[in-house]
């Protein structure tokens, strides 16, 4: 395995959640990518952002990662999970919400 | 390097022959579509390999020809 593709490998393993995007949680380069932080955002879970901008290695390696042309993508538990509009989909139908519910993820408590 | 809508219809039907497409031009510039894909194939498999399914059917055009294409699968209700 090449070396970005031990580092992906490790950040799928090493964190709950962990969203391959454009950009960074706080100014997100694409509107795909904006979506999912959106939502995550809402359902206050922790994870991690990965900014596939910051290399074309990085940005190659993903999508031959995950076997999947587009960005964003999500992975839950080292589990691949979809990109934009399945996220989407999954969350309007609740189904995100409960699969972080399976996997033990918890809201962050709001701080008051 | 745009794709038409009918390119993209004949590429998916080439692969899910059963297929029920429709597909929209999001933004007027051929680079930003949605397609709706109902196909037998679809049944019992999980979304990302629905999903998969049409990405493989559309022979690497998407994330380089195609920019965008906000997709929706399901199988058929029967």
């Amino acid at each position: 395995m090449s070396d970005v593709m031990q580092w992906i490998d490790q950040q799928v393993k090493s964190h709950d959640v962990v969203l391959f995007m454009k950009g960074t949680p706080d100014a997100p380069m694409c509107g795909f990518s904006g979506q999912v932080v959106q939502i995550l955002d809402y359902l206050g879970v922790p994870y991690a952002g990965v900014n596939v901008l910051s290399s074309d290695d990085l940005r190659n390696g993903i999508k031959a990662y995950s076997d999947w042309p587009t960005i964003p993508q999500l992975y839950v538990k080292g589990e691949f999970i979809g990109g934009c509009d399945i996220v989407r989909e999954m969350f309007q139908k609740g189904e995100l919400q409960e699969l972080l519910k399976e996997n033990n993820i918890v809201a962050e408590q709001q701080s008051a | 390097m745009a794709m038409d809508a009918k390119q993209i219809e004949r590429l998916i039907k080439d692969a899910l022959p059963d297929a029920k497409i429709e597909i929209r031009d999001l933004a007027g510039d051929g680079d930003h579509y949605a397609a709706t894909v109902v196909s037998r194939a679809f049944k019992g498999k999980t979304r990302v390999q629905q999903h998969q399914l049409v990405y493989q059917a559309l022979r690497g055009a998407m994330g380089n020809q195609l920019h965008a294409l906000a997709l929706q699968t399901s199988a058929p209700d029967d």
